[in-house]
């Protein structure tokens, strides 16, 4: 069984701090913290790819078998 | 679910240039999804743009690329796809590139059918010069050459475009993400003129001056706006009223323009034997 | 052979000779008097695979060829004065991104609507200044038909070869005329084409400098996958905001032409040994200035001429040669007085340098020009 994929920050060097994404997470774990989107808690990701669909800047990816 | 987007996009171009918040990103990203959905050969496709902060996508995209001037896209494009029809051609124009400077070139595209797929990111300003007010500005709303609020009236892109003769109209939000991937990846596939207004959030010189200064904040008026197709036409007079519908809006099967041409070529190629 | 033999307008035979040179591609605009070209394009094109298409405009003409010479034709344009001016945008972005192709000017006088019918040689600065900023020109201006077929292939290979549109200057005159022109046949006529990339996709620099700094040029789908801008950009192609990389640019995009001047500049002369006056003309005007020269020999006038066929990049060194050796110049022009400047500008002032001009819609005759030549022999 494949796992669910789960967002991973993959390029924190694009963030612009737009909080974009954190409007659309359904499970509230995306937070900028000083300009930068940080991940609050990984285990309540559902996966949903929101974020990734939505981020202007190419900074977020939904990753299957998501290791951190 | 996930597209492969890493290998048509410049991933050595990034950050890109935009202010933080806006829709072009999110655009460009959805419509390099859409090329990913609709299997098209990225070795055979062509980006086109103009003047303006939609004119910067090309850029970043991971194709035959090229950045034209102010407005022209779709006459470039035009010879580029008239010269080579095997080539899947996209133009990426804006609002002011492509109603204002541009727009005698969008109604003849649409005109002949030549098969291009139009990308119209509106983001009712100027950007790239730092807010003046577009074709697209709504009536009423504040820009930096409209300081007393904008009398000028707006065009119905997707009116336009079907009087015009385009085969494929459609609109989408940045804010509906899968709806866009979806509208594009159509779009791209269609055989014929595709017009695709992709409404665009510019946080930075249009919401700040219209009560709306964050993105999120211009998103979710773009949620709140948008009705999609498949309801629009149930809604009341009175509820369609400051909204606009979305989806696929027009689609025809027609003749196109560089298939014709070449219809004349074999023919008279015929002839002359 | 026969059929090598025809009576052809200037406009004609810049159909001819592009069909020859290897165009397949056009588009354009109606506008008096270049439209027999798109007339006999919109004919012949077919018959050879190649496209025609009329714009909705000047500027998406201009843009649209551009457009197809990045798919990989060899393409051209063709308008009249008012055209020309609304073509200098794009003409200039095809400078910058180097893209080969051809402008063809039937010049009428202008300002303005002009006079539509009328000919002209206003716009030889323009050709060289239209479009805003530095930039590289090469222009090219016939005085017959035969001479317009020639130059029509010359400017072709030229653009072919500099990766560069090229601006073919005819005058109403040189356009509408009718001669007889034999054609030469298809292996007599030397024909450029573009370079091609000797790399893969992997290795590629779409503006990297090679021999005569030219970069080779890939079409557009044969996965090179290249970006292409009029912002100034570096050899990969991409902007680069460095004013160096400006300079670099620039200076690589002028020196392709300047520094092939032995190849570009084209021109005749008729001067022996002790002529002392020159008439220098180009286009339409050479005609009555040769006649004139001819009657001012019969009289024992010691007299000679030159023809410009390439008006820019202008031959300077010639020029300046020219100016030591002869004790007067005669520019004539219809125009009030556009390469005599350059002329003056190169001649320092070794000899007297005379302008005949006019800019009514009327032709200089050659009785003008004798007369000119008496005056000042």
């Amino acid at each position: 069984m494949s796992k669910k994929g789960k967002v991973k920050i993959t390029h924190p060097e694009r963030c612009k701090g737009c909080e974009i994404c954190v409007m659309y997470c359904p499970t509230d774990i995306l937070v900028v913290k000083k300009g930068q989107i940080t991940i609050t808690d990984i285990d309540n990701c559902v996966g949903c790819y929101n974020c990734e669909l939505s981020c202007p800047d190419f900074v977020l990816e939904v990753v299957e078998n998501n290791e951190r | 679910m996930g597209y492969k987007i890493d290998e048509y996009l410049r991933q050595d171009k990034l950050p890109h240039i935009w202010c933080p918040g806006c829709g072009h990103g999110t655009i460009m990203g959805n419509l390099i999804r859409g090329i990913d959905k609709a299997k098209i050969d990225p070795d055979k496709t062509v980006v086109v743009s103009g003047i303006g902060c939609s004119g910067r996508a090309s850029g970043y995209m991971n194709f035959d690329t090229l950045h034209t001037t102010h407005g022209r896209a779709i006459a470039f494009a035009t010879g580029i796809k008239l010269a080579n029809p095997e080539l899947n051609v996209i133009v990426i124009t804006g609002d002011g590139d492509g109603t204002a400077i541009g727009g005698n070139h969008l109604i003849h595209g649409a005109r002949r059918n030549i098969d291009l797929t139009v990308v119209l990111m509106n983001n009712h300003i100027y950007g790239m010069t730092s807010g003046q007010f577009s074709p697209m500005t709504p009536t009423g709303d504040n820009a930096t050459t409209a300081p007393y609020g904008n009398i000028d009236q707006n065009f119905d892109l997707a009116d336009l475009t079907k009087a015009s003769g385009a085969s494929f109209i459609a609109r989408g939000t940045a804010y509906n993400t899968r709806q866009l991937i979806e509208i594009f990846a159509e779009g791209l596939l269609h055989t014929g003129f595709s017009f695709i207004e992709a409404i665009s959030q510019c946080p930075v010189n249009y919401g700040r001056r219209n009560g709306l200064s964050s993105a999120v904040d211009m998103l979710k008026c773009q949620r709140d706006s948008s009705v999609n197709i498949r309801k629009w036409d149930s809604l009341s007079k009175e509820e369609k009223k400051g909204k606009f519908p979305t989806g696929v809006l027009y689609k025809e099967d027609k003749r196109e323009y560089t298939e014709m041409y070449q219809e004349i070529i074999d023919s008279v190629q015929e002839e002359a034997k | 052979m026969k059929d090598k033999i025809k009576l052809l307008q200037g406009d004609e035979a810049v159909v001819e000779g592009a069909i020859a040179a290897g165009a397949r591609f056009f588009a354009g605009y109606p506008i008096t008097p270049a439209s027999e070209i798109a007339e006999g394009l919109a004919e012949k094109l077919p018959i050879y695979g190649g496209k025609f298409i009329q714009m909705e405009d000047e500027l998406a003409s201009m843009a649209c060829v551009i457009g197809a010479s990045l798919s990989g034709l060899k393409s051209i344009t063709a308008t009249s004065g008012p055209g020309f001016s609304l073509k200098q945008e794009n003409l200039g972005l095809g400078m910058m991104i180097e893209v080969p192709c051809v402008v063809v000017n039937v010049q009428r006088v202008g300002p303005s609507t002009g006079l539509p019918t009328s000919p002209s040689q206003g716009d030889v600065m323009q050709a060289k200044w239209g479009t805003h900023g530095d930039h590289p020109v090469i222009a090219l201006a016939p005085s017959s038909v035969k001479e317009t077929y020639e130059l029509t292939v010359n400017a072709f290979n030229f653009a072919e070869r500099f990766r560069t549109p090229v601006i073919l200057l005819l005058d109403e005159i040189v356009g509408h005329m009718r001669e007889k022109v034999v054609l030469p046949d298809e292996e007599d006529i030397e024909i450029w084409n573009r370079k091609k990339p000797e790399v893969g996709p992997e290795n590629f620099n779409p503006y990297e400098e090679t021999d005569g700094l030219v970069p080779p040029m890939p079409n557009y789908g044969e996965g090179y996958r290249y970006h292409t801008t009029g912002l100034f950009h570096d050899r990969t192609g991409f902007p680069r905001g460095t004013n160096e990389d400006a300079k670099n640019l620039m200076d690589r995009l002028m020196a392709k032409i300047e520094g092939n001047m032995d190849i570009i500049s084209l021109y005749e002369e008729d001067i022996r040994d002790d002529d002392e006056i020159i008439v220098l003309a180009y286009g339409s005007t050479m005609r009555s200035a040769i006649n004139a020269i001819n009657q001012a020999r019969e009289a024992g006038i010691k007299a000679g001429w030159i023809k410009l066929k390439t008006i820019w990049p202008f031959p300077v060194d010639y020029i300046k040669e020219v100016g030591r050796r002869a004790k007067a110049l005669i520019i004539p022009e219809l125009n009030r007085g556009q390469i005599i400047k350059e002329v003056r500008e190169n001649v320092f002032g070794n000899a007297e340098v005379h302008g005949i001009n006019k800019y009514d819609g009327t032709l200089i005759k050659p009785e003008e020009i004798l007369n000119m030549i008496q005056e000042v022999k």
